[in-house]
């Protein structure tokens, strides 16, 4: 191993071995294995993971909700997700399936659901019944209420899961290379393989800016599709019963996702309500 | 698989025992830099938002990544475990921070007033009141915090740090289904069992709690 | 009309909500369903629009099944007001108004316009059109809950505690704009409360209904208070109804003494008037100290307030006031007590042939 031993005042010396790695020019041409092949790759298989997760555990979790059928696996689907080792879910996949992309995906999937199909349950369960008896009495059809009334209002706490999920897949990801998959944990496995700090440093801090940019990237998409009328609402009851979202939304595996995560940047200029 | 346990029991103990203080000593440290930092937060409005900020920010990297950026940062060798405590404790910081600044303004209102008005000095008040009125909330936060660890501990296996990861690697080298088995029912069943334990310390610490709730 | 005939609810499991009710629900008035909880008035009115289906039984609009018609277009044709107002807070306050129209197809913008309109007829400020639900009081959201129902012109409207959930005095003044708003409109309103002040204020006709969803009594208010039907009604009403059923008498023919008048005849008591002639108190013999007026009346005012007027002023009387808020009279209690006593001689006159035929306990 490369890694520095010595906290010492000359730590600039070492710090400039860390960065070789980033920083040679090389590793940015376009290549199979080069950085921002890399890095596409990883967005590419977070995005799809994602989008396949969403499609199976919104309906899921928009059923639960509205019907309350089923309340019991909705609640604790999230938590038991949470106990669960992603890298444990990975090598038993690969050593039911063997090594290959579909055990990879498999197992991000079944780790992406959970967070999602929670927050969703509890998003609709979120919703103020007097909302939805008015909806109804209003004239809404049953499509209706759930598109026009009760999806609006829950999705701040929908939204939030699928930015929990987002940051859970990218996260699994990176471990998933371990078992020969592609993406920016590549630089990590392979790094440390060959006794490259430096190629494991770029990859870790590729990761973690690659992470923190599409959390703030999905916060704004959040930010445009909440309403701004649920989006108060949800700050200041986010604020009392924010552990309780933790528990059912949160999910935290490899990287503790941030249900906190979920609504952090509230707009200076929001107005407290009356 | 019961062959493999009792053949590998040595093993699998000292991967359990390893993972036991792994993932429970970064709790404790997290929750003892959580309490003042969120306390922070509460008594000056203005460092809310950047500690909730900061919070978001650490939580969102992927474990693997800080488990290997540390050793730059700290000076470590990659091997050396007390990376993997560290990664964890921030992780364990920045979740809780945010519910105990949470926590302690939620119980802001009636009772503290109340307590205010009977003559509480601001310390007895914080002591006496506000923070056992939050606990419900705060261990909450505990347990969220305490399950994720000790899933995530399982990556540090990457490092060469022995943990219940460790089976996993294990079980994919030798292409053999019973460690990777044994590895995942030891790991949830240490996150119920700590679960477990916070719930029943929440129990003995709120008494109060159960009678309103149910 | 309203129709109910013979209208049952029996929830699963034989919770009766309500047994058996037949009431009619005159065109362009108000009908007050009011009763304890579990009296099944919630769910009567939920019937009308469908939103909870009778067991058996019919309930008709001007003669048309309400069964017979799709539900949700049903419910568009009828306006629907909550506790709590309901309101839907992902939305701005124009597009919570303009929710009907918007179901029924009409466009966006002329919806908003009109929706804008709606706010000013209901007493609320066109600036707020852009507010989501959350940025305005209690009182405000009701208003605002008001309007949406009355967005598409709905013939009709349901009112479930629409003003439940507010402090008393904005209750007061929002009952108030609701009877102005209804004098202009003439809907066919049912509404529902648990407050037998609110509904003796606002019904045209109040049903009585009693736990189990039996009706017991329908009546207009001044029935209700003269002539409860039995102990239950009797015991709802409560046992000032004397002293309520004088908000149904104005003060107009009270006897009033000019203020001058009534500090000369030796009572030892002298309203005390600023420049303009307005009430300032009360001065007390050998008391340097000015007593305060409760407050005045003007004379189209309540009997009923008028005699809390007299009882409650440090000199036992009201004091009339007129539109510019002059002082222009004084009622001395006594003169309270002997119009009533002439009004209850009159009363018995005209009500001796009725009171045999009912021989209620």
């Amino acid at each position: 191993m490369s890694a520095a031993t010595l906290l010492a005042p000359d730590v600039t010396a070492p710090l400039i071995n860390y960065f070789a790695y980033l920083f040679d020019g090389e590793n940015w041409r376009w290549a199979s294995s080069s950085i921002p092949a890399r890095l596409l790759e990883h967005v590419a298989y977070t995005l799809v993971t994602l989008l396949i997760s969403a499609a199976v555990a919104l309906p899921v979790g928009l059923f639960i909700g509205h019907t309350n059928r089923g309340a019991f696996l909705a609640i604790n689907i999230g938590n038991a997700g949470r106990a669960l080792p992603t890298f444990g879910l990975l090598s038993l996949m690969v050593a039911l399936i063997g090594i290959g992309t579909l055990p990879v995906l498999v197992a991000l999937v079944v780790l992406a659901v959970p967070p999602i199909l929670s927050a969703t349950y509890a998003g609709i369960r979120s919703v103020d019944p007097s909302a939805v008896q008015a909806a109804v009495g209003m004239g809404m059809r049953p499509t209706q209420v759930l598109f026009k009334a009760e999806v609006p209002m829950a999705l701040p706490l929908i939204s939030s899961g699928l930015r929990s999920a987002l940051l859970q897949v990218c996260a699994t990801a990176t471990v998933a290379a371990y078992v020969g998959f592609g993406g920016l944990g590549r630089f990590l496995i392979d790094g440390l393989s060959t006794n490259d700090y430096a190629q494991v440093f770029a990859g870790a801090l590729l990761v973690a800016v690659l992470a923190i940019a599409l959390d703030l990237l999905s916060a704004g998409a959040q930010h445009a599709v909440v309403s701004p009328g649920v989006r108060a609402r949800a700050d200041r009851g986010g604020r009392r019963t924010s552990s309780s979202a933790a528990r059912s939304t949160g999910r935290t595996h490899p990287h503790p996702q941030a249900p906190t995560a979920g609504t952090p940047r509230q707009r200076p200029n929001e107005r407290p309500t009356p | 698989m019961i062959d493999y346990v009792t053949a590998n029991r040595s093993v699998i103990l000292e991967a359990l025992a390893q993972h036991v203080w792994l993932s429970l000593l970064p709790v404790l440290v997290g929750a003892a830099l959580a309490l003042p930092v969120g306390y922070l937060g509460v008594r000056y409005p203005r460092f809310y938002q950047p500690i909730v900020n900061l919070g978001g920010l650490i939580y969102s990297i992927p474990s693997l990544a800080l488990f290997l950026m540390l050793p730059a940062v700290l000076g470590l060798q990659v091997l050396d475990p007390l990376n993997v405590v560290a990664a964890l404790a921030l992780y364990t910081f920045a979740l809780l921070t945010r519910t105990v600044a949470d926590a302690l303004l939620s119980v802001q209102g009636q009772a503290t007033q109340a307590a205010y008005a009977l003559g509480y000095r601001p310390v007895r008040q914080l002591l006496g009141v506000e923070l056992p009125m939050a606990l419900p909330v705060m261990l909450a936060g505990l347990r969220v915090a305490t399950v994720s660890n000790i899933s995530l501990v399982s990556v540090s296996a990457f490092l060469g740090v022995t943990s219940l990861g460790s089976l996993f690697t294990r079980g994919l080298q030798l292409d053999f289904l019973e460690p990777i088995a044994v590895g995942i029912v030891l790991s949830v069943l240490l996150a119920a069992a700590a679960d477990t334990c916070i719930v029943l310390l929440q129990r003995r610490l709120t008494p109060w709690a159960r009678v309103s709730t149910r | 009309m309203i129709t109910f005939d013979k209208v049952t609810k029996a929830f699963p499991g034989g919770a009766v909500a309500v047994d058996e009710l037949s009431v009619e629900l005159p065109t362009g008035q108000i009908t007050v369903f009011v009763g304890p909880s579990g009296c099944g008035k919630t769910t009567s009115l939920r019937m009308i629009n469908r939103t909870i289906e009778p067991s058996s039984g019919t309930i008709s609009i001007d003669g048309e099944d309400v069964t017979s018609q799709d539900a949700a277009l049903l419910r568009r044709r009828i306006g629907y007001v909550i506790q709590n107002a309901g309101l839907f807070p992902h939305r701005t306050i124009e597009d919570n108004i303009a929710t009907v129209p918007m179901l029924n197809g009409v466009g966006k913008k002329q919806a908003r316009q009109e929706a804008v309109q709606l706010l000013t007829r209901v007493g609320l400020d066109e600036s707020m059109a852009r507010r989501y639900p959350a940025q305005l009081s209690g009182g405000q959201q009701q208003r605002v809950g008001v309007a949406r129902a009355l967005a598409a012109d709905p013939p009709v409207m349901l009112m479930d505690e629409p003003f439940s959930a507010v402090d008393p005095i904005v209750r007061d003044s929002l009952q108030k704009e609701f009877l102005r708003l209804q004098s202009e409109l003439g809907k066919t309103i049912a509404f529902v409360t648990h407050d037998i002040d609110e509904a003796i204020k606002l019904g045209d006709n109040v049903a009585v209904l009693r736990v189990g969803g039996r009706l017991a009594q329908f009546g207009t208010p001044r029935d209700l208070l003269d002539n409860p039907a039995d102990e239950f009604v009797a015991d709802f009403v409560g046992r000032d109804r004397g002293f309520r059923a004088l908000s149904f008498l104005t003060a107009e023919h009270l006897e009033v003494e000019p203020v001058s008048a009534y500090a000369d005849r030796g009572r030892g008591v002298r309203l005390v008037l600023d420049d303009g002639g307005a009430p300032q108190g009360w001065a007390v013999n050998g008391d340097a100290r000015l007593r305060a007026l409760p407050s005045t009346f003007v004379a189209g005012d309540s009997l009923r307030l008028v005699t809390d007027l007299a009882i409650t002023s440090p000199a036992g009387a009201a004091v009339r006031v007129d539109q510019h808020g002059v002082a222009d009279g004084v009622v001395a209690h006594e003169a309270v007590a002997r119009h009533l006593t002439a009004h209850r001689q009159q009363g018995q006159q005209g009500q001796q042939g009725q009171q045999g035929q009912q021989g209620r306990g």
